[in-house]
């Protein structure tokens, strides 16, 4: 960063710039309060996060150690049984049912989410004036829809009985759907809530990557459409390389929101119905820990999920804060 | 090249005039035809996404043994507002609407004014930790909300904030909502902060204004689409969030609007899909006329400067 965009008179900024020592003016009171200035200005943020936040993340740490149940809460004081809470998850076989089930549920949303968002931009970069407006209005509009509601209107579109998606699905001789139940198997719940997250995160995917495209120069693309790459090998060999930065932060950033995704698969599936045949993470670790007060244990299990998502993060956060330096 | 053709005889040159033409035309015919082409496959994938939310308005519209009929029809003949007439008068509907009101415009102006308090610091001064600060706030956006119920939970009903008390309850959820919507407010009008030229600033200064009133005069204006297009941003995302709202809000005269929704079917069989669709309905229309302010701002707060990164 310029040493122009450092305020003057700044402590700190005087301090980490030896040249300017010599001339550092003499510690007034106001100059040591424009030094505190940023901090004072930090402040308030760190107050809220801290208390609402901190104190919970080490709340989490301790309860993991503890008995923690419904009498607990009550006499506000938990009892330590050391590992035990750890040990009881890590040999709970719907721990690791629930963890791979979580995992290859996670690779495809993550992927057909990124499949077909980008094959919408790159389709938007072809159509007509109109047509992209359009197309980018829907999108928008989808991307609008509080999940709740999306939830709710899944929910009628696939209902068994007079559900839009049987009667389609019949009209167009797929085969007989008249009355199909999509809930009935573990498969089908789960390829119901991908069918809502997928429609669901296309929008921001597309959107971003169509931003992208725009910045992949024009000549680039001709060049190689007149050494007659065809539009695969251009997409591979050109679009692609100067989108990759791109690539790689939706997909890590929707690695982590599908791996942690909880409002859909519970509300969809219904909370009558989840259980340890369907289970992911985040519906296990609120059932197992909220819903049945077993604070404790359920604390070891988030631990151990912030741990993994905290061990995915660290990716985007460092591309995140290298851009910052950029800057 | 054309004036190599021009210098051959004129003959030739019509024809090979007439040759290319032809060529032109074909390929402007051909370029035409995959145009069309693509069209269709656009106005397909319109229709694919759109459907859903176009279902749910029709049938908000339909008087229910439409609804209920075998053979669905696309638009209502006769379409009605019975549905939405049923919704609002729910009970709760209007507890739950006050309730979203007062916690998404108490949520909005607080981490609003706190976050960019925190972004001035961030854009316009360095100091040690800053980096660490930085990370922390990235870090946070992270973090699984779900994972997060059961110390918040515990932590809450220490300082009985989960009570039945609609003070405390919504007080709870308020600052739940700011500690995970405060890093991002931070973050993206640190971004908008960091687009004002310096220069605008220092010339203000120069002449003769304070810096307070340098950023009133100068930086206020400036950021104002910056704060505002984050106000929506924190706006909708309060406005839609489930996870929370529904561990702290025991009481349902406390339930937000999400919360309200998601309880509406209940387990009974015959749902009154009419009835819900409409009251989806109206809980997405502050959020789409929101959006709509918006655009495409938003995509760019997660992934701005990515490519030149």
């Amino acid at each position: 960063m310029p040493s122009s965009q450092v305020p003057d008179g700044t402590e700190v900024a005087a301090e980490a710039t030896p040249s300017w020592s010599r001339r550092r003016p003499p510690l007034t009171r106001g100059r040591a309060l424009q030094g505190a200035l940023p901090y004072l200005l930090i402040l308030p943020v760190l107050v809220v996060i801290g208390a609402v936040l901190g104190y919970p993340l080490y709340k989490l740490f301790t309860l993991s150690f503890q008995r923690y149940g419904l009498f607990e809460l009550i006499r506000r004081q938990g009892e330590w049984i050391g590992l035990d809470n750890f040990s009881s998850v890590l040999h709970d076989r719907v721990f690791w049912h629930t963890l791979e089930r979580t995992i290859v549920f996670t690779i495809v949303n993550v992927g057909l989410t990124m499949v077909l968002g980008t094959l919408i931009a790159l389709l938007l970069v072809r159509v007509s004036n109109w047509v992209r407006v359009l197309l980018t209005s829907g999108l928008v509009l989808v991307w609008s829809m509080p999940v709740v509601v999306a939830v709710q209107i899944w929910f009628w579109m696939t209902n068994f009985q007079n559900g839009i998606l049987n009667h389609v699905l019949t009209q167009l001789h797929v085969g007989d759907y008249f009355q199909h139940d999509w809930y009935g198997t573990t498969f089908s719940k789960l390829a119901m809530v991908t069918l809502l997250i997928v429609w669901g995160a296309i929008p921001f995917v597309t959107i971003t990557v169509y931003a992208g495209l725009a910045q992949v120069p024009r000549e680039l693309v001709d060049a190689a459409e007149i050494d007659g790459a065809g539009p695969l090998r251009v997409f591979r060999d050109v679009t692609f390389p100067i989108l990759k930065p791109i690539f790689l932060i939706l997909t890590s950033l929707s690695i982590i929101w599908d791996f942690g995704v909880f409002a859909q698969p519970y509300l969809l599936i219904s909370p009558s119905n989840v259980d340890a045949s369907n289970y992911l993470m985040g519906v296990y670790v609120y059932i197992e820990g909220y819903a049945q007060t077993n604070f404790g244990r359920g604390a070891a299990i988030s631990l151990l999920m912030l741990v993994m998502v905290a061990a995915m993060s660290v990716f985007y956060v460092r591309r995140m804060v290298r851009m910052k330096d950029v800057q | 090249m054309t004036t190599a053709t021009e210098t051959t005889s004129a003959a030739a040159t019509a024809a090979g005039q007439k040759g290319r033409r032809a060529a032109l035309v074909r390929r402007e015919r051909r370029r035409r035809i995959r145009r069309a082409a693509w069209n269709l496959v656009g106005l397909a994938v319109f229709a694919v996404m759109v459907f859903p939310v176009f279902w749910m308005i029709s049938t908000a519209l339909k008087p229910d043994s439409e609804i209920n009929s075998f053979t669905p029809t696309w638009f209502s003949p006769s379409p009605t507002l019975d549905h939405f007439r049923d919704a609002i008068n729910r009970p709760y509907f209007w507890d739950a609407v006050k309730n979203s009101l007062i916690i998404v415009g108490v949520t909005v102006v607080l981490s609003i004014v706190l976050a960019f308090l925190a972004a001035v610091a961030l854009a316009k001064y360095r100091f040690t930790g800053r980096s660490l600060f930085v990370v922390a706030m990235i870090g946070i956006l992270m973090l699984p909300q779900v994972g997060l119920v059961i110390p918040l939970y515990v932590v809450l009903a220490k300082y009985h904030l989960t009570s039945d008390d609609p003070k405390r309850a919504l007080t709870a959820v308020i600052i739940t909502y700011m500690t995970f919507l405060l890093p991002f407010a931070v973050w993206t009008l640190r971004g908008f902060l960091l687009g004002i030229p310096k220069e605008l600033e220092e010339a203000a200064m120069v002449d003769g204004s304070s810096r307070l009133g340098a950023f009133v005069r100068i930086l206020l204006p400036l950021v104002a689409p910056g704060l505002v297009a984050t106000s929506v941003f924190v706006v909708i995302t309060a406005w839609n969030e489930y996870i929370f709202a529904n561990v702290l809000l025991t009481n349902q005269s406390n339930h937000t609007l999400t919360v309200w929704l998601s309880y509406f079917t209940g387990t009974s069989r015959n749902t009154d899909w009419g009835g819900l669709m409409a009251a989806s309905t109206l809980t997405a229309i502050p959020v789409v006329i929101f959006f709509l302010v918006l655009q495409r701002r938003i995509a760019f707060g997660l992934t701005a400067g990515a490519v030149k990164g």
